[in-house]
């Protein structure tokens, strides 16, 4: 069961073959068993989660079931859950109950999908490694001495080592897709503002958004039918007309025009990571997709035009964490200022207060021209390289990480190395654009372990049916998606 | 030396709109203590500010009121601080480009013993939307602040002026008019005690004929038009003293204590915090139309300046009467509904201005208090006009309408004070007083214009009041000069 497509496991919902409370019991077995080594949940309720599985058994009973009626999820913790504790990987928010859903999450509630419980990840999303989560870090089931990635690493590690049916996760510069290449599973990152951020913990808010983490690309397809959609409370959701993902998976490739950007295959790639990328896109002529050079002359800077932008809005984002209203508060202080200066000293972690700094020395006065605006410039000019880009292929093609999952600490204490996992994924964050990474095959094997590699996808806006059915094409003649990490069988 | 004060104001007008400028909350005032703070008013993690449209219309009602550029494009910014009673830790304000741009308006200056009453242009500068913070409760829990966010995310817009103003006198005229103007167009209830409308007041002052500004101090949320008036030349002559003293002013911000009539500076701008301004990524930028302004436009009630023209021309009122009787939206209606239920303009104004304004003053009411409403004056100036009672005898009746009384005929009736009209009957009674006064009646044919007041006195005494003076007048007249 616990390799099966969400369409199976509907399947064997919908014919009563299974009931939702046993499919959710076989997980939370899983998660009893595994979850102490990988550590990728960080709050588990079994009592909701059957809960909600009765309930889910209910309405297939009473036939007003939906595709995703009773499968059990994990939900990334950055998403507020009504009476879960919901800590965003922060001993700021570590007691924090959340008295609202995120839409998120109130969309899954209102299919009826169970809440199998809250992943770990990097602490408030800052991170590619889930190192700097506050509830540890979490093991990659590939390999258990490597990372997962992040910061979405617990639902990665959740997804791969089948944990739950399919997870959520959020990608700011490429935390969905990261994790996706270093865990072996498909992963999308949706056109900015096609899910609403209400309820999901807010990092960078011009950059985040929320997408599935799952098995294929009809898993995701199926998931974007659910979280996809207009909803005022965000005044950044965009006002799309609701898309069944699913209905284009079938598409012939035929005439498809894929372009690879030069700057994605320069140095600085693994040579493990191109020869796999290589190999997919042979495997996509084999399909009928033409190949064009296409070049993004401002991706370069990508990095540092994020890490102002980010830490500028996320210095900002995290000021409502004081101690006053709710979270952490210190125990001990003379005056206000005392308890401002604890609390948050107390509350954050390392790279936190990194951003918050860096934040908010780009926002200050004096400042501000030199880093932030011209920021905000180099954002419009790496979002026109794309539009141009455009005009040439129907979609984009190359690696999403440089490199496959590293070990445990390998670069906690060198930032910036860990800023260049995401090379490859930020600047379709700041473009806006859609992005997904599909597993495209493994390193030659190290200590016995296979890595997973991605290939990344990146269409143009709203273009996610088109990018899921080419996704889908290549996972109907290759079986990279279905493979299982060792020992968790 | 002869000094000369330069004044601007900034006034936060809370925006009468039934929900929060970025969450459906409620902006009702008075609740229990964060009864009306939602999870957006909270701050609580993951929510999201939603523009509320109603305040954009107000925004744009008032830039249309002082004929101000609406910004086609507007933007939204963070301001970041750290208190208690700001939940976010920033506040949503509108920083480079706001909604309303340069605007201007006309005040009144009332006469003093030292100069006539004059008019003046003031310039606005600028006026933004934010939201209002929460409030901190110091001494409600023992040992311990309590902070109250039902405010929180009440929706303001700050109007800025240019520093026009040369005067507290002046500054006390623009506050007056300002506060009169939101009112007029319905974006503000003016309820200074419960803080709808706050004025902070930039003082500098400076040698008389030059043109250089001085180092300004500004006080802070002046909630009522005496203490500002009082702040200000407090501030004013403080100022002046030092500088003659040889010393010299620092940029401050300072409060005006009632009870001793004095400002203190509270902090000084060295503590002054960089606010990081950047533009808010959860708010897109505001887009306003030449069809939204025109769909408000058409929704704006008649401006005061306008209404004082039309009430000059249609009502043939001096600019002195046109002036008083705009001086509020609601008098102008008060007066207009009077017209509208048939009474004649001049006499309507008069009333107006004279009876109904001088009881408010003496009850300390406004005219929506009024006991006597619109439609009951007009039937009183009705039956003044049609001659069925004289102006002196309306003053009895008004007295009987003020006590609660609203059927005017009834009054007249029960008074006994209908006037004599009938020619026939006041030709008796003059000949009756001719007869008994041949002493008054030579006198005047002597040349004594006084005999002739005297027998109108005798006519109406002998009429009980209720005789039409101007036919008497004219009869006696008649008779006396046949």
């Amino acid at each position: 069961m616990i390799n099966q497509s969400l369409k199976n496991l509907s399947q064997l919902l919908a014919s009563k073959a299974v009931s939702s409370v046993e499919m959710t019991q076989t997980f939370l077995e899983r998660i009893r068993q595994y979850n102490p080594t990988i550590n990728a949940y960080i709050t588990i309720d079994e009592e909701k989660s059957l809960a909600q599985a009765k309930a889910a058994d209910s309405l297939i009973a009473a036939g007003t079931a939906t595709t995703l009626t009773g499968i059990p999820f994990a939900q990334k913790d950055i998403f507020c859950a009504k009476d879960w504790r919901t800590t965003c990987g922060s001993k700021m928010l570590a007691n924090f109950i959340a008295p609202y859903d995120a839409h998120v999450i109130a969309q899954f509630n209102h299919v009826g999908a169970v809440n199998l419980g809250k992943t770990n990840m990097d602490e408030f999303a800052m991170g590619s490694s889930n190192e700097t989560s506050y509830f540890g870090g979490v093991k990659n089931p590939w390999d258990l001495t490597r990372v997962p990635g992040g910061s979405s690493g617990g639902s990665a590690a959740a997804v791969a080592a089948r944990l739950c049916a399919a997870a959520t996760g959020t990608d700011t510069g490429g935390s969905i897709r990261q994790p996706a290449s270093l865990c072996g599973f498909t992963g999308l990152k949706p056109t900015y503002g096609l899910v609403s951020r209400y309820g999901m913990i807010a990092f960078a808010s011009s950059l985040d958004q929320a997408g599935p983490m799952a098995k294929s690309a009809e898993d995701c397809a199926l998931m974007m039918n659910v979280m996809a959609g207009f909803d005022a409370r965000d005044s950044t959701s965009l006002n799309h007309p609701k898309e069944d993902y699913t209905a284009k998976l079938e598409q012939p490739l035929a005439g498809l025009k894929v372009g690879l950007p030069k700057e994605y295959f320069a140095e600085g790639l693994d040579s493990d990571v191109a020869k796999v990328v290589d190999e997919a896109i042979a495997t996509y002529q084999k399909l009928g997709a033409e190949f064009v050079d296409i070049s993004l002359p401002n991706a370069s800077l990508s990095i540092p035009v994020y890490y102002v932008l980010a830490p500028a809005e996320a210095s900002s984002n995290l000021s409502r964490y004081d101690g006053v209203r709710y979270g952490h508060r210190t125990a001990q202080y003379d005056d206000l200022m005392d308890m401002y200066m604890k609390s948050r000293a107390e509350g954050f972690g390392e790279e936190v207060k990194r951003r918050i700094l860096i934040g908010t020395y780009v926002l200050s006065a004096g400042y501000y021209d030199a880093y932030y605006l011209k920021a905000q410039q180099i954002r419009h000019l790496i979002a026109d390289d794309f539009k141009a880009a455009f005009k040439q292929c129907d979609i984009i093609m190359g690696p999403t990480v440089p490199s496959t999952a590293f070990k445990t600490g390998e670069k906690t204490d060198d930032p910036v190395a860990m800023y260049l996992q995401d090379i490859y994924t930020i600047a379709t964050n700041l473009a806006g654009l859609p992005g997904m990474s599909i597993p495209a095959g493994f390193s030659a094997s190290i200590d016995g372990h296979d890595l997973p590699v991605g290939l990344q996808l990146i269409g143009n806006y709203f273009d996610e049916a088109r990018m899921l059915n080419v996704a889908h094409a290549y996972q109907q003649v290759t079986d990279w998606h279905t493979a299982m990490p060792k020992g968790i069988e | 030396m002869e000094w000369e004060v330069v004044i601007g104001l900034e006034t936060h007008t809370q925006l009468r709109t039934k929900s929060k400028i970025f969450s459906g909350a409620s902006t009702a005032y008075g609740a229990e203590p964060n009864t009306q703070a939602c999870e957006v008013s909270i701050a609580l993690p993951g929510v999201l500010p939603v523009l509320n449209k109603e305040a954009v219309q107000c925004a744009i009602k008032f830039g249309l009121a002082v004929d101000a550029e609406i910004a086609p494009r507007s933007v939204f910014s963070r301001k970041n601080y750290f208190y208690p009673d700001l939940p976010k830790g920033y506040q949503i304000s509108q920083f480079e480009l706001p909604v309303v741009g340069k605007g201007k308006m006309t005040i009144q200056v009332p006469a003093t013993s030292k100069h006539e009453a004059y008019e003046k242009v003031i310039h606005i500068t600028r006026a933004h939307l934010e939201e209002d913070a929460g409030k901190s409760l110091h001494g409600a829990v023992d040992d311990m602040s309590g902070i109250d966010l039902n405010r929180a995310g009440t929706p303001l817009l700050e109007i800025v002026t240019e520093p026009d103003m040369r005067s507290a006198a002046e500054a006390v005229a623009y506050a007056k008019k300002l506060h009169e103007l939101v009112q007029w167009i319905g974006i503000c209830d003016g309820n200074m005690q419960e803080g709808s409308f706050r004025c902070d007041v930039n003082v500098s002052v400076r040698p008389k004929g030059t043109t250089e500004l001085g180092t300004r101090r500004e006080i802070k949320n002046l909630n009522s038009f005496k203490f500002m008036q009082q702040a200000i030349v407090y501030e004013t002559q403080w100022q002046i003293e030092t500088l003659e003293d040889g010393g010299k002013i620092e940029q401050a911000t300072v409060l005006f204590n009632p009870d001793t009539g004095e400002t203190r500076a509270m902090r000084s701008k060295e503590e002054a915090n960089d606010y990081r301004y950047f533009p808010d990524p959860d708010l897109l930028p505001l887009a306003i139309t030449e069809a939204d302004q025109a769909a408000i436009k058409s929704q704006m009630p008649e401006l005061p300046e306008a209404m004082k023209a039309r009430f000059e021309s249609e009502y043939a009122l001096s600019s002195y009467d046109a002036s008083t009787l705009t001086s509020s939206k609601a008098i102008a209606d008060y007066f207009e509904s009077v017209i509208q239920a048939g009474g004649d303009a001049k006499l309507a104004a008069n009333w107006v201005m004279g009876g109904v304004t001088a009881k408010l003053n003496t009850e300390d009411k406004t005219i929506v208090d009024s006991p006597i409403n619109a439609a009951t004056l007009a039937q009183l100036v009705i039956r003044i006009a049609d001659g069925t009672i004289s102006n002196n005898a309306g003053k009895q009746v008004f007295e009987a309408m003020w006590s609660g009384e609203s059927d005017v005929d009834a009054i007249i009736e029960a008074k006994g004070l209908k006037q004599v009209s009938d020619t026939g009957a006041i030709e008796a009674m003059i000949d009756e007083v001719l007869t008994a006064n041949a002493t008054m009646v030579d006198e005047y044919k002597a040349g004594k214009e006084k005999a002739f007041n005297a027998l109108v006195g005798q006519t109406m005494k002998a009429s009980k009041g209720k005789a039409n003076p101007a036919q008497v007048n004219a009869l006696l007249k008649k008779k006396l000069d046949a």
